[in-house]
Formats: structure tokens, sequence, C-alpha cells
């Protein structure tokens, strides 16, 4: 990993925290667990296209870790985790497949970003009833998914070239 | 956005366009006059209260964190609690058989009960 590529990095996770900061502002919640506009997954898309799968991995652990320690406690790390990591590999794999573009695969993470934290939250809080949220949050993060994977196809096509200053035109990793 | 994109995004929205309206449905439907909210902490009821009488209900952990149930109109709602997310703050009051309000960091749910007779005699057993 050159210099270059650690300061890019450190960059999205920098915005990454501050939209994470913005989100909590935003006095937008219904009173759903788990319900996220997901703002911090434009950067974790924007990572996952430009700098590879390893490199958005990191990004979305570190985050969910700084988030965490700043604004909330323990057992909101491990809601915030379990759906950072489920949208992940969703995501990871939804790109892998080939099948969708940019905006088919924001849209998957968003929904399984909400998915992962009411489950987590059905075990351990242990109520079934939380399941009857789901539909509400399949929404949400089908509609906020859209429009994140749009904004981020705008922004990682611009930063494709930059991108190709930084590490050369063979880039994919 | 490609074809396999708009499928999956037409399929999300009216799957669950349609769960939602039918548990709404059979919600409404199993929510009878002798409705009562059932209160847990950690997967233990904590206490039942019937949705027809007015109260207000401080639960109180024992780190200091807080949450106060209001019962009123046949509604019941969380009015003020030390989470920090509060989120269990900014849920509607609810009604209806099976709704809940949820606070993850101090794990408090509450649940309304439709109380049927069946439902009853399992709580109470
Ligand atoms: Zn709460």
């Amino acid at each position: 990993m050159n210099t270059k590529k650690i300061s890019y990095l450190g960059l999205l996770i920098a915005l990454a925290f501050v939209l994470s900061y913005v989100e909590a502002l935003l006095p937008i919640s219904i009173g759903i667990p788990g319900m996220k506009i997901g703002l911090a997954n434009l950067v974790v898309m924007v990572a996952l296209y430009t700098i590879g799968s390893k490199n958005a991995f990191m990004l979305s652990v570190v985050r969910v870790l700084l988030v965490s320690l700043t604004f909330g406690n323990f057992a909101m790390m491990l809601y915030s985790m379990a759906g950072a990591l489920l949208s992940f590999v969703v995501m990871f794999v939804a790109k892998r497949s080939k099948k969708f573009s940019i905006t088919g695969v924001s849209v998957l993470g968003g929904v399984f970003h909400n998915v992962g934290q009411i489950i987590v939250a059905i075990f351990v809080l242990e109520t079934s009833k939380l399941v009857y949220y789901l539909p509400v949050l399949i929404i949400v993060g089908t509609i906020t998914g859209m429009v994140i994977g749009l904004v981020a196809g705008m922004i990682i096509k611009r930063i494709g070239g930059w991108k190709d200053i930084c590490y050369g035109s063979k880039s994919s990793m | 956005m490609k074809k396999n994109d708009v499928i999956l995004i037409a399929s999300l929205l009216i799957i669950c366009a349609i769960s939602l309206l039918a548990i709404k449905l059979w919600q409404k439907q199993s929510t009878t006059d002798k409705s009562y909210v059932r209160v847990e902490v950690d997967g233990k009821v904590y206490g039942t209260y019937p949705l027809n009488e007015e109260r207000t209900e401080k639960i109180q952990f024992e780190n200091g964190s807080y949450n106060v149930l209001v019962i009123k109109d046949g509604k019941a709602d969380i009015t003020e609690a030390s989470c920090p997310d509060q989120i269990c703050v900014r849920h509607m009051p609810i009604h209806y058989s099976d709704e809940s309000i949820v606070c993850l960091p101090n794990k408090l749910t509450v649940t309304v009960v439709g109380g049927q007779e069946n439902e009853i005699d399992a709580t109470t057993n």
C-alpha cells in the first residue's frame, strides 16, 4: 500500500465518519430500531469500486468502531457492526456476481444493513415480534440504497480519472 | 441501471408493501378491548398493564437508565428515556396487537398483547 493509497483511505474514513455524524444529527427517525439512511454507505460504495474490497471492508469496520466509540455505547456497536458486516458481504457478492449495476449493489447494501441490525436485535432482546418491522426496514433500505447508488455512481465516474493518476491505469486489485 | 436492478427494486418494494398491509390488517384484527401492554427487560417480563387504564410507569434500571411508559387513550407510548439514541421516544404510540416499541440500549420492549382469553391464560400460567 503506497502513501497515496493510505491517505486516500484515511480521507474516505474521515468522510464516512462525518456522514455518520450528520446522519445521527438528522431528526428523521420514526422510532424503528435499525433504520438508517446509510449516508456512510456512500463512502463504502465509492471505496468498493475504487480501491478494492479489502480496503472497503477495512473502511466499514473502522467507521463503525469510530462512530460507536464516539457517539454510542457497546450495545449499539454490536448492532451497527452486524448491519455493516452483513451489508458489506452482500454488496461484495452482488458486485462479484456482475448481475447488478452500482445501483443494485447499493440497494442490496442498504436493505441488508437494516436487516442485519434487526436480526441482532431479535436475538439480543429475544423478541420475534421485531420481524414485523422488516417490511418497513426493507422499503426504506431500498429507497435510500437507490438514491445513494445513483450518487455513488456519479462520484465513482469522476474519481475514476483521479484514481488512475494515483495508482496508474492498472489499478484493479 | 441494469434490468436486474429494476427487477430487484420493484420486487422488494411490491413484496414489502403487500406484507406490510397484511401485517397491519392482521394486527388490527387480533386487537380486542381487553388488550394490554407487556413490558419486557432483557427478555424477561417486567410488568403487564391494561391499555384501557391511564397510567405513567417509570421503568428504572440499576445503572441509572430509565424509560417512562405512558398509557393514555388506549395507547401506550414511551415519552422519556435515558438512552442516547432516543429511538424509543420517537416511536409513535402503539395500540394494535403485536405492535411494539423497542429500546435497544436499555434492552426494553413494550408490546401490545391482543387480549384474547387464551393469550391471557398463557401469560399468567
Ligand atoms: Zn430508547
